[in-house]
């Protein structure tokens, strides 16, 4: 595998504005209708240019996820145990991101239900997901 | 093409902790090997296909080992496609001769990332920098997770696969776990690394280098070559390099790269005695038996329980230990040990073997070649 050439400033940058007040957000084509993340400058579907950016509802599913038991990436070796898991927004683009406030990841289903939790971490805006049932007490 | 071109000569350095050899030094070792092997001389190649070194990729590279191997080739460089390229570059080798660009072409591969750099396997990838996702293994095992939640894999399935390659090793004096077996009950009791894989799940790492000499089945007769092995079919397939973008986590173009080898070799997977599968994770072999067709998709857990995995059993796999016993070398240790079971000489031989298919892929699960060997 190759690594990815951008710095983790770069990175910031991308995600921080993938966030808008708060909000998650994604792109979606004007030509084609094809929604997406990441960010890029042209339409993945059609390589049409004109481009919406739209707030996402924050509804999601949950596809799949891992847990690290290993500091792959050193910055988290204090958070080890975390879940990564891949996330599908209700509007169809899917990222990558933590699944927070789960007691036993190993626990989690496919498919289950999520919700967007924006937090702000080592002073940049994240959005993270969380179970349903766990914010709200109950399934959406 | 099926059966027009061969493998005439195999070579390969040892595996395992190499301090102070550079790749070209390890290339150097595997060609001459590989020359020695197939009986010609240096002066006969004209073509050199190069996997560049994974950890340290540098321009020119092709063209940099060609200088240090004396070569001046007519058809020369380096592919970059992870894992998949060895199996790529040898049909590329087949297509050049075929058309006329080439007659003898040397396809190499070397790395030093066990005593040298290997800090391109941990980089954070992306934006997984904000999220702690980094690690070549956690990318396999967001694939494994889904593909046990979905379709009722379980880690006895991964085991199975670990097991086998640790038993083959076993016998297998150039493998880097040659005393390293491991029973199904101690695979299970392992820590996770990233759960749900375990550190057994996951590839060595390693130095060497391995090579081989391809060229028609008509030149081979000419120069007297001892054991040409030919080579009956192959077939390439790309899925997306992003796991996020993959409509779905459980299959992959594996598929359609067995189909277009199987369609030139004019065979089917019941007809296959030995597969050498890519294992820098166990889960990849199980889902490259459900591409591939060896079973239904889904199916692969049952397939491999049992036994089916052993010399004697529905489908021997791997043996001379792969990527998870062997050496973590990307790919041509498979060919290799392909070769070896097409000459009858294997140290783990499948009796009577005259088909053997081999897979490589690269990325986490993006790129994927397949190439059927006969005899
Ligand atoms: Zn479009």
């Amino acid at each position: 595998m190759q690594a990815d050439s951008a710095g983790p400033e770069s990175e910031h940058v991308a995600a921080y504005h993938a966030l808008r007040d708060g909000k998650l957000t994604y792109q979606r084509c004007r030509d084609c209708a094809h929604c997406w993340l990441p960010e890029r400058t042209e339409c993945p579907g059609c390589l049409g240019n004109r481009i919406d950016r739209l707030d996402a509802c924050g509804a999601a599913k949950l596809v799949s996820w891992v847990v690290y038991h290993h500091a792959f990436v050193p910055a988290f070796a204090d958070s080890i145990p975390y879940t990564v898991g891949l996330i599908e927004l209700r509007e169809g683009p899917r990222l990558i991101s933590n699944i927070v406030g789960v007691d036993d990841p190993e626990q989690l289903r496919i498919d289950q239900e999520l919700s967007l939790q924006v937090t702000r971490r080592r002073s940049v805006d994240v959005p993270l997901f969380t179970p349903s049932t766990a914010r709200d007490g109950r399934y959406k | 093409m099926r059966g027009k071109y061969v493998i005439a000569g195999v070579g390969h350095t040892k595996y395992g902790s190499l301090p102070g050899r550079s790749t070209h030094s390890l290339h150097a070792e595997a060609v001459r090997n590989a020359l020695y092997d197939a009986n010609i001389c240096k002066s006969d190649v004209d073509a050199l296909l190069v996997k560049g070194p994974t950890s340290a990729p540098e321009l020119l590279y092709g063209q940099r080992l060609a200088e240090s191997l004396g070569i001046s080739p007519r058809v020369g460089g380096v592919w970059d496609q992870g894992g998949a390229a060895n199996a790529s570059l040898i049909g590329y080798a087949a297509m050049a001769i075929e058309h006329g660009q080439c007659e003898i072409a040397v396809v190499t591969f070397a790395d030093n990332p066990k005593t040298g750099d290997r800090s391109v396997y941990s980089r954070a990838r992306g934006e997984g920098a904000l999220f702690g996702w980094g690690g070549v293994p956690a990318g396999y095992a967001m694939v494994a997770r889904r593909h046990m939640s979905e379709l009722g894999t379980r880690p006895e399935h991964l085991g199975a696969v670990v097991v086998n390659s640790r038993r083959n090793a076993a016998a297998n004096s150039n493998a880097q776990l040659r005393n390293k077996p491991i029973t199904l009950d101690e695979y299970l009791a392992r820590d996770y690394l990233v759960s749900p894989l375990r550190r057994d799940d996951c590839a060595l790492v390693s130095d060497g280098a391995a090579s081989v000499v391809v060229m028609s089945a008509r030149r081979a007769r000419e120069l007297k070559v001892q054991r040409p092995v030919p080579i009956l079919g192959f077939g390439q397939g790309q899925t997306s390099l992003d796991i996020a973008q993959r409509p779905r986590l459980t299959s992959t173009m594996a598929s359609s790269s067995a189909a277009t080898a199987f369609a030139m070799a004019g065979l089917k997977p019941a007809d296959i005695d030995v597969a050498q599968l890519y294992d820098c994770f166990s889960i990849v072999v199980l889902m490259t038996l459900e591409d591939y067709g060896f079973c239904k998709p889904g199916q692969s857990g049952r397939f491999v329980e049992d036994g089916a995995l052993e010399v004697g059993g529905r489908l021997p796999i791997n043996t001379a230990g792969g990527l998870l016993a062997e050496t973590g070398m990307p790919g041509m240790q498979l060919i290799i040990e392909g070769v070896r079971q097409m000459r009858g000489d294997a140290v783990t031989q499948v009796p009577n073997a005259k088909t053997c298919v081999i897979s490589n892929q690269g990325g986490v699960m993006h790129t994927h070649s397949t190439l059927i060997l006969g005899n």
